[in-house]
């Protein structure tokens, strides 16, 4: 258990109330039966993990996480839901029937990081909040420091990205109008 | 109240595993969907802990990539879900099992 405090204090309560808040979210979103109850509960659990990422000064992630996932991903699958009327979806059973048997291999599947978790090998870093905000030498915001990172040190993996958002985005359009002409 | 890198990996741990049985146990394909995108939430919050455990950015640079390959993901799937219940009028996956050997 070596290592520093990232959270004290105040601080420290926060990360339990938004952390415990968002596995709560998150076990709704799983066990419950409508599809736009679980819509809303992911939505609630996207906003607390932001709530977390400004805990730890990632306040730019934690913006897109409100702009891409709260704005955009959620309106995509609220879209979907009311394009696939729910009430005809909805299935005696919501779970598969080997649901306890995957309750029973899950304790299996936590070992290998309980294991991690004890033997934790970090090395001693002194903490430095100013890392998040430095832009060559100067004290400047997030933003700015992850943008320099982004399109200096990390500007083909940038590009990559770019075209995997192009890939994606002819992909569903192409899958999108082969099922509506099928309609037809 | 005094936290370390431990409580972080234990938070994202069972948020990864909540993500996980969910992608296991439920039928409804697009519940599945979102079972994913919190297995990637939870390996967003462990890349800022060691982000800030190491005072590193590249931890948060790598989220963003990460939240990246998440929306496109979203939006390959919500597609194919449009196009499973097109021609199977469900979104039930234990039935799209025309491929079963």
């Amino acid at each position: 258990m070596a290592g520093g405090a990232l959270l004290t204090g105040t601080a420290g309560w926060l990360f339990v109330v938004f952390a415990g808040l968002a596995l709560a979210a998150a076990i709704a979103v799983v066990v419950a039966r409508s599809p736009v109850h679980s819509a809303l509960y992911l939505l609630l659990s996207f906003l607390l993990v932001a709530c977390i990422f400004i805990l730890q000064q990632a306040e730019f992630v934690a913006a897109v996480q409100m702009l891409v996932y709260a704005g955009g991903i959620m309106v995509l699958f609220l879209f979907v839901v009311m394009l696939v009327n729910p009430r005809t979806v909805q299935t005696v059973k919501s779970f598969q029937h080997q649901w306890d048997v995957a309750l029973l291999l899950f304790p299996i599947f936590l070992a290998p990081f309980a294991y991690v978790l004890w033997t934790d090998k970090l090395p001693d870093i002194p903490a430095n909040p100013d890392a998040f905000r430095m832009v060559r030498g100067k004290i400047a915001g997030n933003t700015e420091a992850v943008a320099w990172s982004l399109f200096r040190d990390y500007l083909l993996p940038f590009e990559i990205a770019s075209i995997f958002l192009l890939v994606a985005m002819i992909g569903a359009v192409v899958l999108g109008k082969r099922s509506l002409e099928k309609m037809d | 109240m005094t936290v370390t890198i431990n409580h972080y990996l234990i938070a994202s741990l069972l948020l990864f595993s909540i993500g996980f049985f969910g992608v296991l146990a439920r039928r409804n394909f697009l519940i599945i969907l979102m079972s994913i995108e919190l297995m990637l939430n939870a390996v967003n919050l462990n890349l800022i802990a060691f982000s800030r455990r190491l005072s590193d950015l590249t931890g948060q640079v790598f989220s963003v990539f990460v939240i990246t390959i998440a929306a496109g993901e979203a939006a390959i799937g919500l597609a194919l879900t449009i196009s499973l219940f097109r021609q199977r009028k469900t979104l039930n996956v234990e039935e799209a099992d025309t491929m079963r050997g």
